[in-house]
């Protein structure tokens, strides 16, 4: 099965019509993955024996219109908890880690007879922007095996872009769904914070944290995020809000005539020229498709990381905390007394990069710099989120690069934490604002051939006008339709 | 050198709700450890807390029936700190925006009243338990979780009595809410105390010391009042004192340092965000106020004013909810109130003490106790023959079949009785004679035989007024 040749409704069509049965799309899947799997790495790990099984079920049982991914293999992100299938967050800590209940996600998915075909690679508890931060093994990009997938959902964007399957979950806190998608050319969501429940999420960051789909298509990612939306009685942040079905309004007609895009002069600051030659022909290529493109300005960007990295931070060293060594996961050897269950584990249990973050957490939270650090990170959040709302007083979306460069190469950061902060640089205000954000294949570095993303934001909750003016761009240009080949320089 | 004494009292009260401030597992106790947990209460990851709002709603009810403020917008905060019975390393609880601020009560010590101030109150979590042997420490979360108030005193507080009266105040009024059972020996209600002293006169508090979990409000007297002496002659003998938290020894009387502060702990409060602001609307508010019982003081202006009852019976009833609810209840059965209340005052007071059990937990019903005092009034039982009632009813039995099923009827009818007076009196001349020469002995003696002959079940106002009526017509 070649993904690159299909897509989430034809395959269903497929599946219930009987062209394919879902024990041998699941096999030829697998059978896919392993290929790769020697290259890319996506995945910690592969779920073969119960998703053949589940297939089987499957196909005993037939498929029903409404279950759209009924025998459909998906990837899982594996900071996200799937009932009795190990979920390691890529740490140590929680190496042998097989959770009791199952994320609210999972369980939607479930329901609706998805095929988990695995659980995939990530920076340690979703700390970092390429998977060398991974307590196991760092992904490969599939576009140039040399290079990182981008992070923290580093897996789930690889393992699509090799064609693994159609779609991947993944997580976002300061875009950690958007930037692996545009290292990778492909599309990933960041739903509006409180779209997508958040009960059996491994947290890091609780009120930046969001779920969201990698997809090759807009539309597949429409349909995938509609299943997985809606309020959770076990997550209070849950939104209310009734979920639109997205991808019905993805058709011939959809256009941009009369869009009002915004385009931050701000997003184009410290942006590598590859990357800024390619979203401007974006922004041409949709101006001239009737879309109305205005500069504005976004004047608290530049405060965005280091606040960022604060409060998420600050967050982070509170949520970790569980960690310790008592009730479950990893616990150090040798042990005389609670101090030590607790210093011990946990300083053998994380990595460094996750520990960084707890100390810079934990430092901001101190009395004496509480005020200094994590309230006025928490004021330039509130300035950040204005910023956006005057925006988007008389704008519609808007439009900038998803990341600062192109995927780099596999080592070549990891040393300078700083430079590593500063790929989020693009990422991360919306994040802060809580806003609806995509990055979608816009092309492909004229210096390295890599793809590039083009991030489009909305305002809150309309997750719609976003995968709209995605659509029109993906389907009247010829960037989704390029395949990495692996293995081979592109 | 006279000194003046400063005490400040953190009160936590457990809510009888029936789940948890934030998971659905049940509060309750005495299970099997970790029975009544879930994926919450173990600091699983992924979870996340689904706030109680009965617990809001408790909160607030206590915030009024404190004459406190009600927050209208208010946030919940985590306090972090890394121990074993506290599963998320860190506590969600309530610390820039505490549910109700600046309230007061009244308390009474040696005639005079006093308001005592309250600072604040916050809705929080409890934390599970350790228990340790000597091989291994056991961690039971069956409590982790529940809901609690913690209530803060102003410094208002200037002597260890004034500490109890203001402790049994706040127990009172909150027991009347119905929001906690607050039994200190239960540990739905602990004291943690705060006391310092200074000389007369002085604008500055001394240095403070905390006592945390005294388990009973004699224990705090005694503690506060070691603490006051102990204070007292260090700071005369010339030394200083040290902040510290004290543990109260219960077999010496004393109280014993458990450990210095140096500085204060650093919890890195910062507000919870997996729990979205809570804005209280005025509607809300007024809608607990509606529910809220009546509180003890109004109870006891009702008893005195409209039942007649004595000042002091008033206070001996409303001591506790459950007895004064009782009362109400055994009035509005029928029962005249002095006899109720005299009952409850000394037979029930003195079972209850005797059983050492609490009023709910025996079968006395308040529609028996009140039928019981109806015979009495109707004169179908006598005194003496209710104490036999009285244990019927102690055993759930409901008094007039009990009453008629061990003989414990008076004869009260006069067609009855007359005829008995008439034999007795057919046998007595001498007696007449007696009575009409003025020897009022005689009647004793009448009475006496009449009753002898009805086995002491003759009604002895009738029969009274039956003799009296035949002897003037001899």
């Amino acid at each position: 099965m070649d993904f690159y040749q299909t897509d989430l409704s034809q395959l269903h069509a497929d599946l219930k019509n009987k062209k394919i049965s879902a024990t041998e799309l699941t096999k030829e899947t697998f059978d896919h993955i392993k290929e790769n799997e020697e290259q890319v790495k996506a995945f910690i790990t592969l779920n073969e024996d119960a998703a053949m099984k589940k297939a089987a079920e499957i196909d005993q049982q037939g498929i029903n219109d409404d279950q759209l991914t009924a025998g459909i293999p998906l990837a899982v992100k594996d900071n996200i908890l799937t009932k009795g299938l190990k979920t390691t967050a890529a740490s140590k800590m929680l190496e042998n880690f097989n959770p009791v209940y199952d994320a609210t996600v999972v369980e939607k998915l479930n329901n609706n007879g998805f095929i988990n075909v695995g659980k995939t690679n990530l920076d340690e508890f979703a700390m970092g922007s390429s998977t060398e931060n991974s307590a196991f093994f760092t992904t490969h990009n599939p576009w140039d095996l040399t290079r990182v997938p981008g992070g923290s959902s580093g897996g789930s964007a690889a393992a699509v872009a090799a064609g693994d399957v159609l779609g991947a979950l993944g997580t976002d806190t300061g875009g950690s769904i958007r930037m692996p998608a545009s290292f990778n050319g492909i599309v990933g969501m960041k739903p509006t914070y409180g779209r997508v429940s958040r009960w059996g999420i491994i947290a890091f960051g609780s009120s930046f944290d969001q779920v969201g789909w990698l997809t090759r298509t807009v539309k597949d990612n429409a349909l995938l995020t509609q299943m997985i939306s809606g309020s959770d009685e076990h997550d209070m942040t849950s939104s209310t809000k009734e979920v639109p079905n997205w991808a019905a309004q993805l058709n011939d007609d959809t256009n941009v005539k009369g869009l009002r895009i915004a385009v931050p002069k701000e997003y184009f600051e410290g942006i590598n020229d590859d990357v800024q030659a390619v979203i401007k022909s974006a922004l041409d290529h949709l101006e001239s498709l009737g879309a109305i493109v205005d500069e504005v300005s976004l004047p608290h960007t530049k405060y965005g990381v280091p606040a960022y990295y604060i409060l998420a931070s600050s967050e982070a060293s509170s949520n970790l905390q569980r960690y310790d060594g008592i009730r479950y996961g990893f616990r150090a050897k040798d042990v005389k007394n609670i101090e030590d269950v607790y210093v011990r584990s946990r300083t053998e249990g994380f990595g460094e990069e996750v520990k960084r973050r707890i100390m810079l957490g934990t430092f901001s939270l101190s009395a004496g710099f509480y005020d200094a650090y994590f309230n006025k990170a928490a004021k330039v959040r509130r300035l950040i989120a204005q910023d956006f709302d005057d925006v988007f007083k008389d704008h519609d979306v808007i439009l900038g690069a998803t990341g600062a460069s192109t995927a780099f190469k596999i080592g070549a950061e990891i040393d300078d934490p700083q430079t590593m902060y500063m790929n989020d640089v693009l990422t991360v205000p919306v994040n802060m604002a809580g806003l609806p954000a995509m990055s979608v294949p816009a092309g492909f570095s004229s210096k390295n051939g890599m793809p590039v993303g083009l991030q489009i934001i909305g305002k809150p909750f309309d997750e719609q006008t976003i995968y709209n003016t995605a659509y029109v761009f993906e389907q009247t240009t010829d960037v989704h339709k390029k395949a990495p080949k692996l293995g081979g320089q592109n | 050198m006279n000194f003046e004494t400063t005490i400040g009292l953190e009160v936590h009260v457990e809510l009888k709700t029936n789940s948890k401030i934030y998971s659905p597992s049940p509060v309750e106790y005495g299970d099997q450890p970790n029975r009544n947990t879930n994926v919450i209460d173990w600091g699983y990851p992924g979870v996340l807390p689904t706030l109680n709002k009965g617990v809001v709603r408790d909160g607030i009810m206590a915030g009024l029936a404190l004459h406190a403020q009600i927050a209208r917008h208010m946030h919940f905060d985590r306090k972090n700190y890394f121990y074993p019975d506290n599963p998320k390393a860190y506590q969600i609880t309530q610390s820039e925006t505490p549910i109700a601020h600046d309230g007061w009560i009244e308390i009474e010590v040696d005639g005079k009243k006093k308001k005592i101030g309250i600072a604040e109150m916050h809705i929080e979590e409890d934390a599970g338990k350790n228990t340790h042997t000597s091989k291994y420490s056991y961690v039971d979360l069956n409590r982790q979780g529940t809901p609690l108030i913690e209530i803060v005193s102003k410094p208002d507080i200037a002597s260890p009595e004034e500490a109890v009266a203001y402790l049994e105040a706040l127990r009172q009024r909150i027991q009347f809410t119905g929001i906690s059972d607050v039994k200190m020996e239960e540990g739905s209600m602990r004291v943690d105390t705060n006391i310092s002293i200074r000389p007369v006169g002085s604008d500055k508090f001394g240095t403070k010391t905390e006592m945390k979990n005294i388990n009973s409000f004699n224990y705090v007297r005694k503690a506060l009042e070691f603490e006051q002496k102990r204070h007292q002659n260090v700071l005369l003998s010339g030394g200083h004192i040290a902040q510290e938290t004290r543990r109260y020894d219960e077999a010496t009387g004393e109280t014993i340092s458990m450990r210095t502060k140096e500085g204060s702990d650093d919890y890195r409060y910062f507000p919870e965000p997996d729990i979205p602001d809570l804005n209280v609307d005025q509607k809300w508010i007024d809608e607990i106020e509606s529910e809220m019982p009546e509180m003890p003081g109004e109870r006891r202006a009702h008893y005195v004013k409209d039942l007649g009852l004595t000042d002091y019976d008033a206070m001996v009833l409303t001591q506790t909810k459950e007895m004064s609810d009782f009362f109400e209840e055994a009035v509005k059965d029928g029962g005249d109130p002095k006899r109720v209340a005299n009952y409850l005052m000394n037979d029930v007071n003195s079972y209850l003490n005797d059983k050492q059990v609490d009023l709910p937990d025996t079968k006395l019903t308040p529609v028996n106790l009140a039928g019981m005092v109806k015979l009495i009034e109707d004169g179908t039982i006598s005194s003496k023959m209710a104490k036999k009632v009285f244990k019927g009813i102690l055993d759930g039995e409901e008094p007039s079949a009990y009453a008629k099923e061990h003989g414990l009827v008076q004869l009260s009818d006069p067609a009855q009785l007359q005829p008995i007076v008439d034999d007795v009196l057919a046998n007595n001349e001498q007696s007449i004679e007696d009575f009409k020469n003025g020897k009022d002995r005689a009647v004793g003696y009448l009475m006496g035989q009449i009753m002898k002959q009805t086995r002491g079940k003759a009604n002895p106002q009738v029969v009274t007024k039956l003799l009296m009526k035949s002897l003037n017509a001899k």
